[in-house]
């Protein structure tokens, strides 16, 4: 079952499977690595829960749970 | 000559490289986006000098914000000779994304590695061959911190430079590749430049690029039915992000050999000091706290004159000074100096010797009171030196700032204040500009260009005055000192502290104001790269500092020097062009004629004699903040013969006081509408170059409207509980309210109305 990323846990990874959303943002999205097929660890939340950072392609993105939910993910089980 | 534009992801070190291929200065940050607009300069070590020229950072050549239509609109329509495409070597693969993109165009292109200092330092290396080899395009790994192989780079673009290539590119899945040959034949029989580009990000569904080709769209609609992706469907814009990504982590996933050691130390730690240093920094709970410390910290080190409150305890310690001109530079009886102002106090006090100087060396000469000593001491000097004086404590306050993006914690404190932000409509990005307001309006102003939003730009630039600067500093400073004397109150820090809260909130409120009417939008998309800690550069720090202070002293060397010498001609001549009284001056005649409008604030028509001068001072603000004290203590000494102006100009105020016999509200009202109302010159001309045109006149109203309302009801509120109470302080207090109230109501009912044409 495909789990939104801003329902994710801090320290789970998974496997971007589609990303929702249209036009200018969506395409913001794909331009920073977060393309289906890319793998997301959540680093951590802000102080206040909210926005979120995340390692994808080797680097660290922060984006805000609003744009995280357009991205659906398969949960990677822990090793 | 030759041009060659640095592009490349921001962040990736193009303006470090620009400046060690130039010689020149621009500034450097560790935060996404410090080049804003386009700059070159001229690499001299070739056989003929070539124009280098940076563009701002991108991510990919779908542009997002105002500064990166610049980069992509300059390698399309200027056509540069070479394209040097920075890519860090520690973010390989998001950095080549933007590089499948370049190499679409029709232009040479030469791949510059850099950061590869970084990369064997963790003991890793590249092999350059391999990405030339898959690219077909030259390949050169350089370090352009530690300038290394910049020549190379250089050579090899200009070999590049000499030929010309055609865009290729790496989509190559069999559907697509027949769309986009079709769309490139279309675009070749209309002679456009650079088709197989074009054709992509037609294809892709572009903005810019649907917008310019209307015509084509139906066709690549059609394919789109018919196209069926496994996984995407007919999501092209997916489809080939997804095809560049896969083509780059097939073919480059191998380019950096990992040492062994290295290896093995990633399985067993995976976290590195920029992560232990972030865990503390963004912390759940201390995060927010750390900042607020740091925070004050900056500005207590900068403008505390009572050192970590330690009173005067190490005074002892400190030379004083006694008796020479710098007594008072390093304590005070109140306490130690910040360094801030210890720099501050060197500099006012060396000026203050030199006009002394001057003035004495000219009585002498040309006898007691000749109009040209007052025109170079009290015109001239007087006002450069009030610029000057500030110039330190400006830079410390830089240097605090600069230091916090050099390391890459602005963009963390983005990240933590982005959630509060949300709440008045704006990003956590807008933070930065705002809190460097404090500092001065001009770089703060220059800095929101990083904000994607336009409307959030507006709003940004407009509250960005309120956030009182360096030179309304001692606006407070004297009027509340001033107030206190006349009218026996004891804290002057408290009205200080208060009129910095009345500046925030006003700007909090005009934000909540704006956001919900004419600048109306959701708080825009926050989708921000976290660059890595690192230690500040020394030298990107002195740049910054450096080009801060030319900027500075070209500006009171400039618009400074000429208005005190129009304000000393304007309050020492009449209307007959002869020296005369101040009291029949042009200046007091066109203060008296503005005097009555600001009857509301409290320092209008009600006032005696002198009143006029405050309008006349409120005026003279407009060119600089400086001027508003510095008005005074020119007018001071005309009302008060022998007057003996103090350095912080509390006598100046007391001598306005109680000459005009203005209220305690009137006066406090006074400092809240030079706070809030239209900023200096400078700060005016830059909001209009950052602007778009025809926003500038509403900025202009905007500002007005602020301050009157602002101050009036400062004077209002204050009025009730004077003791001189006046019978219509109440009710106008209530009107304020209730106006208030109705604006709120307006405003939920214009948004639902909004809201439902919408749907």
């Amino acid at each position: 079952m495909l789990k939104k990323l801003d329902e994710f846990q801090i320290g789970e990874t998974g496997l971007i499977k589609k990303v929702e959303g249209e036009g200018r943002l969506r395409r913001r999205l794909f331009d920073m690595g977060v393309t289906p097929g890319a793998t997301v660890y959540l680093r951590k939340k802000a102080p206040l829960g909210d926005p979120l950072e995340v390692t994808i392609r080797g680097y660290e993105l922060t984006l805000r749970k609003s744009e995280a939910a357009l991205v659906l993910l398969e949960v990677e089980e822990k090793k | 000559m030759k041009r060659f534009a640095l592009a490349g992801n921001p962040n990736c070190g193009k303006t470090t490289l620009f400046n060690n291929l130039t010689g020149s200065t621009a500034h450097v940050g560790n935060w996404p986006g410090v080049t804003v607009e386009k700059k070159d300069g001229v690499y001299k070590k070739l056989s003929e000098p070539i124009k280098i020229i940076d563009l701002p950072g991108i991510y990919s050549l779908s542009p997002y914000t105002s500064e990166e239509v610049i980069s992509r609109n300059y390698i399309l329509d200027e056509k540069p000779d070479c394209v040097i495409n920075i890519v860090d070597a520690t973010n390989l693969e998001r950095n080549l994304y933007l590089t499948t993109q370049l190499l679409e165009i029709d232009v040479p292109v030469v791949v510059a590695v850099n950061m590869m200092d970084v990369l064997e330092k963790n003991g890793d290396s590249l092999d350059e061959k391999v990405l030339e080899k898959k690219l077909g395009v030259p390949v050169v790994k350089i370090s352009a911190l530690e300038e290394a192989n910049l020549k190379e780079l250089m050579e090899r673009a200009f070999e590049a430079s000499e030929k010309k290539r055609e865009g290729v590119t790496v989509l190559e899945s069999k559907d697509l590749k027949h769309l986009v040959g079709d769309v490139k034949i279309a675009f070749k029989g209309k002679k456009v430049e650079n088709p197989l580009f074009h054709a992509i990000k037609l294809v892709e569904n572009d903005e810019i690029e649907a917008k310019m080709h209307e015509e084509l769209l139906p066709m690549v609609e059609e394919f789109k039915q018919t196209l069926h992706d496994e996984t995407f469907g007919n999501d092209i814009e997916a489809i080939i992000a997804d095809e560049r990504y896969n083509y780059i982590s097939k073919n480059f996933s191998k380019v950096i050999v990992h040492s062994e050691l290295a290896e093995n130390e990633k399985k067993e730690v995976k976290e590195t000091k920029s992560d232990r240093i972030d865990k503390v920094l963004t912390h759940k709970v201390w995060g927010l706290l750390i900042f607020a410390v740091i925070l004050f910290f900056v500005f207590h080190l900068t403008f505390s004159e009572n050192l970590f409150f330690l009173g005067g305890l190490f005074k002892d310690a400190a030379p004083s000074f006694e008796g020479s001109i710098y007594e008072g530079l390093f304590w005070t009886d109140g306490g130690i100096n910040s360094p801030g102002v210890i720099l501050f106090n060197f500099f006012d006090m060396s000026f203050s010797a030199i006009i002394d100087a001057v003035s004495g060396a000219m009585a002498s000469g040309l006898g007691e009171g000749h109009w040209l000593t007052g025109f170079l001491c009290d015109g001239v000097l007087s006002g450069l030196f009030a610029i000057l004086g500030f110039l330190p404590q400006i830079l410390v306050l830089f240097l605090f700032f600069s230091t916090m993006e050099d390391t890459g914690y602005m963009a963390r404190v983005a990240f933590i204040l982005d959630r509060i932000f949300r709440k008045f409509g704006l990003s956590g990005r807008a933070f930065i500009p705002m809190i460097m307001g404090f500092g001065c309006s001009v770089p703060a102003m220059i800095n929101t260009r990083t904000l994607a939003d336009e409307h959030e730009k507006v709003a940004t630039i407009r509250v960005i005055p309120f956030f009182s600067c360096g030179a309304k500093l001692p606006i407070l400073v004297a009027i509340a000192g001033g107030v206190c004397e006349v009218f026996g109150f004891s804290s002057v820090d408290v009205i200080t502290y208060s009129m910095y809260v009345v500046g925030v909130i006003t700007a909090i409120i005009a934000v909540l104001i704006m956001r919900h009417s004419t600048q109306r939008g959701e708080a825009a998309p926050f989708i921000m790269e976290l660059p890595q800690y690192h230690w500040p550069q020394f030298r990107a720090l002195m740049i910054h500092l450096w080009d801060k202070a030319k900027h500075f002293v070209k500006k009171a060397f400039t618009i400074i020097l000429a208005s005190t010498i129009i304000i000393w001609f304007l309050s020492n001549f009449g209307w007959d062009w002869q020296m005369c009284e101040m009291e029949d001056s042009i200046l007091a005649s066109i203060g008296k004629f503005i005097q009555p409008l600001f009857t509301p604030l409290g320092f209008g028509s009600q006032l005696s004699a002198f009143g006029w001068v405050f309008a006349v001072a409120a005026i003279t603000g407009l060119i600089a903040k400086e001027n508003v004290i510095a008005t005074f203590s020119v007018l001071a000494a005309a009302i008060v013969a022998g007057f003996e102006g103090t350095e912080e100009g509390v006598a100046e105020a007391v001598v306005m006081i109680t000459n005009t016999g203005i209220t305690w509200p009137g006066a406090i009202a006074f400092i809240a509408f030079n706070m809030l109302t239209i900023p200096c010159f400078a700060a005016c001309a830059t909001a209009k170059g950052e602007l778009q045109k025809g926003t500038f006149k509403w900025t202009l109203l905007f500002w007005i409207v602020a301050s009157f309302i602002g101050a009036s009801f400062v004077y209002c509120f204050l009025s009730m509980f004077s003791t001189d109470t006046l019978a219509w302080a109440i009710p106008c207090t209530a009107v304020f309210i209730a106006l208030g109230v109705l604006t709120v109501f307006y405003l939920r009912h214009y948004e639902r109305k909004q809201d439902s044409k919408l749907a």
